[in-house]
C-alpha cells in the first residue's frame, strides 16, 4: 500500500490550458495516507470520477503532479501504477470461471502457478466466494459479480490502492448493507488504502474514516463524518451531508445574539466579524427542538420513516425540517427551540467561529 | 413479451402480399410444375414426375458444382471472417477518422455485382488490367482466362474485396457496444492484447459473428452474378458453381425440366440453411439471455 | 379505481406474477416495494396493459379492460432511464401527447406551460434533452406524463438513476405534484426509506407475489409475514430463532425475553423473532434483560451510529443515537425493548396479526 499525494492537480479535458479552457478539477492539493479509507463525495460533475481517473491512470492531469510514496508516477500508465478500480457496474470476464477470473491478474504478470492458486484461494477466502471457485462467472447474482471485480484487485500482492467508482450503484439495498461491512472489515483486516467515490452521503460517512467532500471541481471540506456532520466548513456540506441536510436560514448578528425574522436566539458565544455581506444561521434538524416552549412555527407536514419523524415546518417565513423521535408526541401548537450545541453561523457561506 | 392485437395491421401488409404472390409465389408453381414434366419450352408437355429430381440427384455435373460451391464458401469464410475481425478491431472508436472509415467500408457494398464483377474482369486482364499486368512482369504466370487456379484466386479475391466491409461492419458494431470499463479493467489487470482480444472482445462479438457468418454462408454458397462476369463458368467448368451451371442448363440448353429440378433442389438447400440459422439464432439468444 | 383480480403472468414456463388481487383507489399513492426481479415491473406491465394476463382480470372503474391495449387505456408512464425524444426540444417533448391527441395549440401552449412551472423547468423549454442534466430530464419525462392527465400513472424506480440528494428533492415534490390530479400512482421501488418517505400506500413484492397491501406506515409496523418484514427492512431486519418455553423466549446463555402480553396464549414452539435495529439499545427499556453481543464493525453516520454485532450465529445490526467508538471483538450489552418485537411462527407468519385478525 501507498500514501498518495496530489500535487497541485488540475484537469481540463480536452488539454485546453487557454484562458477559455473548462476545469473539470480546479484545484487539488491532498494526501491520501497508507493504509486509509477515504470517501470521495460529492454530487454529478464535481469532479471526483475525474478525480479518480487521474489517480487511476486513465486520465494524465493537464496540471500537477501525482505521487505514489513520493514516487512520481504522474507519467505511468496504468499498469505501471499497481493499483485495482472496482467500476459502477460488475467488470467481469463472462467467458471464464470465477477462479479464472481472480488468476488472470497474477497470470498476466508470469507469476508462477504455485504461486497463484495460492493468492486466489485466500483472496476467494476472504470475499466470501470459495464454494463458487468453479463456477462461470456469467450466471452470478450483481453483488456476486462485484465481489469478483473486488477480488480481482485484492489478489495482487503489491497493489498501492484500490480504488472504487460509486461500487455499489446496482445493488439491492439489503446487499449494500452487507457488501459495506464486508468492505470494512477487509479494510480492518488488511489495511489497505481504499477510495471510495459516491454521491450517496450514507455509504461515504459509513465507509471512510475520512471524507473529502468536493463540489465544482474543488475541495470544499476533509473530515471526518463526525466533523463534516456537526462543524460543517461550508453551507454545501451542511446541505449535502445528512437527510434532511441541514437548515440554512438567514439571520442579522449583533453580540452574542442572532436574529431571523422576529425571533431572537442566544449564541453560544460571540463572533469577530459582522462585515459580511450574508449571514446564515445553520442547523441540523437532529438538533431542532419541537415542544411546547418557544419560537412559534406552523407544522406543513410530518413524515413518519420509522426510526424517527421528520416534521416539515413553517418558521418566520422560511422552511425547516426537524426530527423527532419515534414515540414522541408532537404537540398540536407546536414550539421550536434550537439545541446550542448544533447552531452554526456562516457568512457568505463559509462558516465562523463562535467563540466562547 | 405478450403483445396486444390489432388486426387492422394486416392491411398494412396486404400490398407487399400482393407483390410477393406475384413475383414470387406463381413463379416458384411454375418452376414446380415444370419440374415435373417434360418440354422444349414450346407449350408441349409430357409428364416426367420424379425422373428429372432422380437425374439431378445422380448426375456428377450436379454434385460437382455442389462441391465447388462448399469449398468456396468454406475458402471465403476462412479469409473473410478473421481479416473482417482484424481490420473492425484497428478501426478507431472516436473522433474523425470514425465517419471516413466507415463510408470507406461500405463503398464496396454499394456497388452493384454485375459492376464488380467487371471491374474485377477488366483488372484481371493480362493485357490491359493492372492485375493481370503486374503479375505477369513481376514474373508469375497469371491468366485467368486459361489456368483454373488463377481463375479462382480472381474469383475469392473479387469476393473478398466485395463483402469483407460487410464482416467488418457488423464486427464494429459489436466492438463499439463494449463499454470503456472493460478496456480500463483489462489495463489495469495487465492484460495483453491479445487477452483483451479473446476475453473481452472476442466474447462480446459473438452474436454478430454468428451472423456475419451465416449470412456470408448463404450468400457465398448462392452466388451468381460475380464469377459469371468474370470468368463465365470457366475455363472449362472450374468455377461453375451451381447457380451458373443451372442458368446454363435452364437458358443456354433449354432443358427446363431438368433446370427446374435442379433449382427445386437448390432451393430447398437454401431454405434448409435459413431455417438452420433461424433456430440457432434463436437459441443463441435465449441462451445468452439468460446467462 | 383500478382492480386486479388474481392475476398470473408466466414467461416461458416461469412464473413472474403469482396470483396478484389488489385494489387501487383514485387519488391514491400506491408503492410496489420488492428487490431486483421480485415483478415490480411486470406487474406495471400488466396495469398499463402493455402485457396481457396469463390468467384473471383487470378492472378499471367497473370495466374489464384485460385484453384493452395500451393505447386506449389513458395511462401515463415514467422510466428509470430519462426517456425523452431526442430530437425534440423540452417544449415540444411535453407536448407530444396532446399534439397526438390533436388537441388545439393554444390549449397545448397553456397546459405545456403550467407543466413546466411545476416542474421547474420553464428556463429549459427550448433545449433539447442531451443537453440537461440527468435530474432535468426525468423532470422532462415527469412533465410529459402530467400533461396527459392519465388516470393512471405508474412510475417505474424513476429517481435511481439520479443523485442522492437530487432524488431527496424530487421526492419531496412528487407528492404535491401529482396531487391535484385525482389519478392513481403507481411507484416502484427497491428503498423501504422512500416507500416511508413517500406515504400512501405500499405493496411488498417477493417472488412475484403480493405478501401484504396496506397503508405504507403499517405494513411496515405490522408486517403479517417474515417475508413482508425483511422485504421493508433498510438496515436488513435482525432477526433470531428462539424457543418459547412458558412466558419467556429463551436465548443464549440463560437471558430470558418475556413474551409480549398480547401474545401470552401462544403454543411452546420455535419462533422467530424479528426486530429493527433502532429497537436494540445500550439502555434499559421495558423488562428486558441485558444481552451480551460482540461487535463486528462500527459505521458512523454523523449522528448516528451503526453497530454490527454478532450474538450466538445471528448477525444483527443496532442503531446506536450519538457516535459511539466500540472496538471491534469488544463485548457490549444491549437491549430489546419485549414491546417492539416482531414474533413469526415457524411457517413465517405474524403471531400478532393471527391473535388480532
Amino acid at each position: 500500500m501507498a500514501r498518495i499525494d496530489l500535487d497541485h492537480i488540475r484537469h481540463a479535458y480536452g488539454g485546453n490550458r487557454g484562458p477559455n479552457a473548462v476545469y473539470a478539477l480546479k484545484e487539488v492539493h491532498h494526501s491520501f495516507e497508507d493504509g486509509g479509507a477515504y470517501a470521495l463525495l460529492g454530487p454529478s460533475g464535481c469532479g471526483k470520477t475525474t478525480l479518480l481517473n487521474i489517480i487511476s491512470g486513465l486520465i494524465h492531469p493537464s496540471h500537477g503532479k501525482l505521487l505514489f510514496d513520493g514516487r512520481d508516477v504522474t507519467e505511468l500508465s496504468t499498469q505501471e501504477r499497481n493499483i485495482a478500480q472496482v467500476f459502477q457496474f460488475p467488470v467481469i470476464y463472462d467467458t471464464m470461471t470465477v477462479y479464472d477470473n481472480l488468476a488472470f491478474p497474477l497470470r498476466n504478470r508470469g507469476v508462477p502457478e504455485t504461486d497463484v492458486d495460492r493468492r486466489v484461494r485466500e483472496t476467494l477466502d476472504m470475499i466470501g466466494l470459495a464454494d463458487w471457485a468453479k463456477r462461470r462467472a456469467r450466471g452470478l447474482t450483481a453483488d456476486q459479480k462485484q465481489k469478483i471485480s473486488l477480488g480481482r484487485g485484492l489478489v495482487r500482492s503489491d497493489v498501492n490502492a484500490i480504488l472504487f467508482d460509486e461500487p455499489l450503484t446496482v445493488i439491492d439495498p439489503q446487499m449494500k448493507w452487507v457488501l459495506r461491512s464486508q468492505l470494512k472489515q477487509l479494510h480492518r483486516q488488511f489495511g489497505y488504502t481504499m477510495i471510495y467515490v459516491t454521491h450517496d452521503q450514507t455509504e461515504a460517512l459509513t465507509f471512510a474514516q475520512t471524507v473529502v467532500v468536493m463540489f465544482d471541481g474543488e475541495i470544499v471540506q476533509i473530515g471526518t463524518p463526525a466533523e463534516l456532520f456537526n462543524k460543517p466548513k461550508h453551507t454545501f456540506v451542511g446541505y449535502f451531508i445528512g437527510s434532511p441536510g441541514m437548515n440554512v436560514l438567514p439571520a442579522r448578528v449583533s453580540g452574542k445574539t442572532a436574529t431571523i425574522g422576529s425571533q431572537t436566539i442566544e449564541l453560544p458565544g460571540g463572533t469577530g466579524s459582522s462585515g459580511a455581506a450574508k449571514l446564515e444561521l445553520g442547523i441540523r434538524p437532529e438538533f431542532v427542538r419541537i415542544g411546547t416552549t418557544g419560537m412559534p412555527a406552523s407544522i406543513t407536514k410530518v413524515e413518519d420513516i420509522g426510526r424517527h419523524k421528520i416534521v416539515r415546518a413553517n418558521f418566520e417565513g422560511q422552511e425547516i425540517a426537524a426530527i423527532v423521535g419515534e414515540g414522541e408526541n408532537i404537540p398540536a401548537d407546536a414550539k421550536i427551540a434550537f439545541d446550542p450545541a448544533g447552531i452554526n453561523l456562516y457568512a457568505d457561506s463559509w462558516r465562523i467561529e463562535i467563540g466562547a | 413479451m405478450d403483445k396486444t392485437w390489432n388486426n387492422r395491421a394486416w392491411f398494412m401488409v396486404l400490398p407487399v402480399l400482393v407483390l410477393v404472390g406475384f413475383s414470387a409465389v406463381v413463379p416458384l408453381m411454375t418452376v414446380v410444375n415444370y419440374s415435373v414434366q417434360d418440354t422444349f419450352g414450346n407449350n408441349v408437355f409430357f409428364w416426367a414426375g420424379t425422373e428429372w429430381f432422380e437425374d439431378m440427384l445422380t448426375s456428377d455435373r450436379f454434385w460437382e458444382a455442389m462441391g465447388r460451391n462448399l469449398i468456396f464458401s468454406f475458402i471465403i469464410l476462412a479469409i473473410e471472417i478473421p481479416l473482417g475481425i482484424f481490420i473492425a478491431l484497428n478501426m478507431p472508436r472516436s473522433g474523425w477518422g470514425v465517419p471516413v472509415c466507415l463510408v470507406l467500408m461500405a463503398l464496396p457494398l454499394l456497388i452493384p455485382w454485375n459492376v464488380v464483377g467487371t471491374i474485377w474482369q477488366v483488372f484481371g486482364r493480362v493485357d490491359i488490367g493492372l492485375l493481370g499486368y503486374v503479375l505477369n512482369a513481376v514474373g508469375l504466370d497469371y491468366n485467368y482466362v486459361n489456368d483454373p487456379v488463377d481463375a479462382w484466386f480472381t474469383v475469392i479475391i473479387m469476393d473478398v474485396w466485395h463483402w469483407t466491409s460487410l464482416v467488418v461492419l457488423l464486427c464494429y458494431a459489436g466492438l463499439v457496444s463494449i463499454p470503456d470499463a472493460y478496456y480500463q479493467a483489462a489495463k489495469i489487470d495487465g492484460a495483453s492484447h491479445w487477452a483483451i482480444f479473446r476475453y473481452i472482445q472476442l466474447p462480446k462479438m459473438n452474436r454478430v459473428l454468428l451472423i456475419a457468418v451465416l449470412l456470408r454462408f448463404m450468400d457465398s454458397f448462392m452466388i451468381y452474378t460475380e464469377p459469371f462476369v468474370v470468368t463465365g463458368g470457366g475455363p472449362g467448368n472450374s468455377t461453375t458453381f451451381l447457380s451458373i451451371d443451372l442458368v446454363k442448363m435452364a437458358v443456354g440448353q433449354f432443358d427446363l425440366g431438368p433446370a427446374a429440378a435442379m433449382s427445386i433442389i437448390y432451393f430447398l438447400i437454401v431454405l434448409l440453411l435459413s431455417w438452420v440459422f433461424y433456430t440457432v439464432m434463436t437459441n443463441y439468444g435465449a441462451e445468452s439471455r439468460d446467462g | 379505481m383500478l382492480e386486479l383480480k388474481n392475476v398470473t403472468k408466466t414467461v416461458d414456463g416461469a412464473d413472474h406474477i403469482r396470483d396478484v388481487t389488489l385494489t387501487l383507489r383514485h387519488g391514491s399513492l400506491n408503492v410496489l416495494l420488492g428487490p431486483t426481479l421480485s415483478g415490480k415491473t411486470s406487474l406495471m406491465r400488466l396495469m398499463a396493459g402493455l402485457d396481457r394476463p396469463t390468467a384473471g382480470a383487470i378492472f378499471f372503474d367497473g370495466e374489464n379492460v384485460t385484453g384493452v391495449p395500451v393505447q386506449k387505456r389513458n395511462v401515463a408512464m415514467v422510466y428509470q432511464q430519462f426517456i425523452n425524444y431526442p430530437a425534440m426540444t423540452v417544449y415540444e417533448n411535453i407536448a407530444s401527447p396532446l399534439r397526438v391527441a390533436g388537441v388545439a395549440q393554444a390549449k397545448i401552449d397553456a397546459e405545456v406551460k403550467r407543466a413546466a412551472e411545476l416542474l421547474k423547468l420553464t428556463p429549459y423549454l427550448d433545449r433539447t434533452p442531451l443537453n440537461l442534466s440527468g435530474g432535468q430530464q426525468q423532470r422532462t419525462a415527469l412533465a410529459r406524463a402530467i400533461v396527459k392527465n392519465a388516470k393512471l400513472v405508474l412510475l417505474d424506480e424513476p429517481l435511481a438513476n439520479l443523485d442522492y440528494k437530487l432524488r431527496e428533492e424530487l421526492r419531496a415534490e412528487l407528492p404535491k405534484i401529482f396531487a391535484e390530479t385525482g389519478a392513481i400512482f403507481v411507484y416502484a421501488t427497491t428503498e423501504p426509506h422512500e416507500a416511508l418517505l413517500l406515504g400512501g400506500n405500499t405493496a411488498t413484492l417477493a417472488e412475484g407475489r403480493v405478501t401484504q397491501f396496506g397503508p405504507t406506515i403499517e405494513v411496515f409496523r405490522k408486517p403479517n409475514d417474515l417475508i413482508t418484514a425483511m422485504t421493508f427492512a433498510d438496515p436488513p431486519l435482525n432477526t433470531i430463532v428462539l424457543p418459547k418455553r412458558g412466558s419467556n423466549f429463551e436465548l443464549d446463555g440463560g437471558v430470558n425475553l418475556p413474551v409480549p402480553a398480547g401474545m401470552a396464549g401462544i403454543a411452546d414452539d420455535s419462533y422467530t423473532i424479528g426486530f429493527q435495529p433502532h429497537h436494540l439499545s445500550l439502555t434499559r427499556k421495558g423488562s428486558g434483560a441485558p444481552i451480551r453481543a460482540k461487535v463486528s464493525t462500527m459505521e458512523i453516520t454523523g449522528s448516528e451510529s451503526f453497530v454490527h454485532l454478532d450474538f450466538a450465529d445471528a448477525r444483527w445490526v443496532m442503531l446506536a443515537h450519538g457516535i459511539k467508538s466500540f472496538e471491534p471483538d469488544e463485548t457490549v450489552e444491549v437491549f430489546l425493548d419485549p414491546q417492539h418485537i416482531m414474533v413469526f411462527d415457524s411457517s413465517g407468519r405474524s403471531v400478532a396479526q393471527a391473535k388480532v385478525g
